[in-house]
């Protein structure tokens, strides 16, 4: 061994002369000091990693990755109505953007129009208000729907939003088979996570597989489902936690299609992911290179899948919100950096770099473009993206990929135990997980064993000094009046026939994308329609953890 | 009741999430906390209304009401709280406020009698040293 290995290797024997009693991921996972030939021992390249483009994919899923295409920039925006999010999308374009990413107002989240009793004080407050197709025409005027890929962060009501999304594209004269885009409609991370739920589980879940079936049939180049782990990070998981979760998720989506009567072939192709990239620039691209492993393996071994399309994991990426500090904002810009940088070395298909302000408010244009030239420098600048998967044969990365995996099948067989993620939800697995996580966390922060810097270490006097985006109240006045005006306009027997045809569909069985397009096509309301879903399909219940 | 009595009596805390947003990391490293710190702590669980809150705090005797809040509707909500306690004679419940509330919102609400705000960042023994110090008299 020589002089330097011989240092760097003895604190990760003992820990003499360390400036830390122990050295920790972001995550709280033990690091060493030196990792060696024999921390990989057993690692077969062609079986383990494989070349960028094949089978299981761990380097990547694109055999030239960002030498053929850089990833795509997807910046999420919506706020107030949908004029102004219109302008800010048209500025993105113009800025350089490649795809928009849609943020829909919590009413809208959870099914209430604007004019709903329980959205006063959060119409279009964080995110757009969306409550008819006409907010929709609005939202992508001037946007041709064939020209652009489109993501809505929506959940719950995700059926209906995509119906309103088709139905503008009819009346753009786009046809359905040239729709490119994503909607989330992930529920489950919603009773792990996120929170958003409206109906149980079941009824939830066919409405996720009326979706994948009425896609592989008229819009084959949707992506039906953006199964997120994003959210299941900021409500405090650890790494390996995010990508268990989510990953057991996608698990039960395929089972449900399976079930469903599809042929996995027929949806897999079509589902995405979406990730955190948190601070431990290390520790992230091993969760997104273990991500593309696990799901190969999950679908080519146990779901039988034919078609290399139904083994690959494709992924969006957004930096950490939960990373960001209102203290010293400007900070925030490095932060995103390095996790955005974690994202592209983790060969990432779409990534959101936060802005330095959204710790205090909504960002500021300024301040989201900032955002958007982070992913232009690393990009153009960085060299990063000149060859595929660089951190590929890294001792230390290719065993905390390792380590990764490992902690996934470990998770799975606990998941299993417990009946699966539907059981486990209900018995308040995934909620304790999380929640114990955070608090670990925020406890590592207290005692000063994790800095965050400009919080808890290299602190300064200060007053928030930097411009913030507020919404207005005149916003909620302004789109009570637009929704009351559809609601006068509309044809309104046209509206009961469709929603009547709506709630027969959600109590037979029938898919209930092609009714729901009838209904909104009729302009019926979002509130409306969920009105009719909820009486069929009952609400769902919190489980309370602390 | 002795003085000895007062002083031993457990610190009650409602821990509330009023508003639509389901953010409830933050409501739930508070409660965790201030539960290790020897407090009883209630949580309400998500999208609550402020007339439900309001309700809970004086149903369960709390000295303290926490309140967190991620959706922005700060301004609309946390008004109708202090409105509601105030006319039900429990304005004496010291009502503490966290989220992503903008400095300016911060002192408004301060105005209209909130104890104390509390951002991102904000230290978990700042808080319980702040619940401590504010829980109404007995």
């Amino acid at each position: 061994m020589s002089r330097t290995q011989d240092r760097l290797a003895a604190p990760a024997r003992g820990g003499a002369g360390e400036r830390k009693a122990r050295f920790l991921t972001t995550s709280g996972v033990a690091v060493k000091g030196l990792y060696r030939p024999e921390d990989v021992a057993g690692l077969d390249y062609e079986r383990d990693l494989g070349d960028p483009g094949s089978y299981p994919f761990t380097r990547g899923i694109h055999a030239n990755m960002y030498r053929g295409r850089l990833w795509t920039m997807r910046q999420f925006a919506g706020f107030g109505t949908a004029e102004e999010t219109n302008e800010r999308f048209r500025y993105l374009l113009k800025e350089g953007q490649t795809g928009l990413s849609v943020a829909f107002d919590l009413p809208t989240l959870m099914g209430y129009d604007s004019d709903h009793p329980r959205a006063e004080g959060e119409v279009g407050v964080e995110g757009v208000a969306v409550s008819s197709l006409a907010d929709m025409e609005t939202l992508f005027d001037g946007i041709p729907l064939d020209q652009v890929t489109t993501s809505m962060t929506i959940n719950a009501p995700a059926i209906i939003i995509f119906a309103m999304y088709l139905a503008v594209a009819e009346k753009q004269g786009v046809p359905f088979d040239k729709l490119s885009g994503t909607i989330q409609a992930d529920i489950l991370k919603e009773y792990i996570a996120q929170n958003e739920w409206i109906f149980p589980p079941e009824p939830s879940m066919r409405l996720i597989t009326d979706i994948f079936a009425y896609c592989a049939e008229h819009v084959p180049r949707w992506n039906t489902i953006s199964i997120s782990g994003y959210h299941i990070r900021e409500a405090g998981a650890t790494a390996l936690q995010e990508l268990a979760f989510t990953l057991a998720n996608g698990r039960e989506y395929v089972r449900a299609g399976i079930a469903a009567g599809l042929d996995v072939d027929a949806f897999a192709p079509r589902l995405s992911f979406f990730f955190n990239s948190h601070n431990d620039l290390f520790e992230e691209v091993a969760k997104f290179r273990a991500a593309r492993r696990v799901w190969a393996k999950l679908m080519r071994e146990q779901f039988g899948a034919k078609n290399p399309r139904s083994w690959m994991l494709r992924f969006h990426t957004q930096t950490a919100g939960c990373s960001l500090t209102a203290q010293q904002p400007y900070n925030n810009v490095i932060r995103t950096t390095i996790q955005a940088l974690a994202a592209v070395l983790g060969g990432t298909q779409s990534l959101h770099t936060n802005s330095l302000d959204e710790a205090l408010s909504l960002p500021t244009e300024e301040a989201v473009r900032i955002a958007l030239r982070t992913q232009q420098i690393i990009a153009e600048e960085s060299g990063v993206a000149n060859t595929v998967d660089p951190l590929a044969g890294s001792y230390f990365v290719e065993a905390l990929t390792n380590q990764m995996e490992q902690g996934v099948w470990e998770y799975f067989r606990r998941i299993d135990e417990l009946g699966g993620v539907i059981p486990a939800i209900e018995q308040g697995f995934f909620q304790r997980e999380i929640a114990d996580a955070a608090y670990e966390y925020q406890r590592r922060v207290e005692s000063g064993e994790q800095i965050i810097v400009g919080v808890n270490a290299y602190t300064i006097d200060e007053e928030t000094p930097i411009p913030i985006l507020k919404i207005g109240p005149e916003i909620e006045a302004k789109q009570r009046e637009r929704v009351a005006r559809v609601r006068r306009e509309r044809n309104a027997e046209r509206v009961r026939e469709t929603l009547a045809a709506v709630r027969d569909a959600a109590a037979g069985g029938a898919n209930l994308v092609p009714p729901i397009l009838d209904a909104v096509r009729a302009y019926a309301t979002l509130g409306e329609i969920v009105d009719e879903l909820r009486a069929v399909f009952g609400e769902y219940n919190e489980i309370l953890i602390i | 009741m002795t003085t000895a009595a007062v002083s031993q009596r457990k610190i009650r805390v409602l821990v509330a999430k009023p508003g639509l947003d389901g953010h409830d990391r933050g409501a739930k490293v508070i409660a965790r906390a201030l539960r290790d710190a020897g407090m009883e702590v209630i949580y309400t669980g998500l999208r609550q209304t402020p007339e439900q809150i309001v309700d809970a705090a004086i149903e369960e005797d709390v000295d303290v009401l926490g309140v967190s809040i991620l959706s922005g509707a700060h301004n609309t909500l946390v008004p109708r709280i202090l409105e509601g306690l105030r006319a039900q004679g429990a304005g004496d419940i010291a009502v503490i406020v966290g989220g992503i509330i903008p400095t300016d919102d911060a002192a408004r609400l301060k105005e209209l009698g909130v104890a104390g705000v509390f951002g991102p960042g904000s230290s978990l023994k700042e808080i319980v040293d702040f619940v401590r110090a504010h829980a109404r008299p007995r």
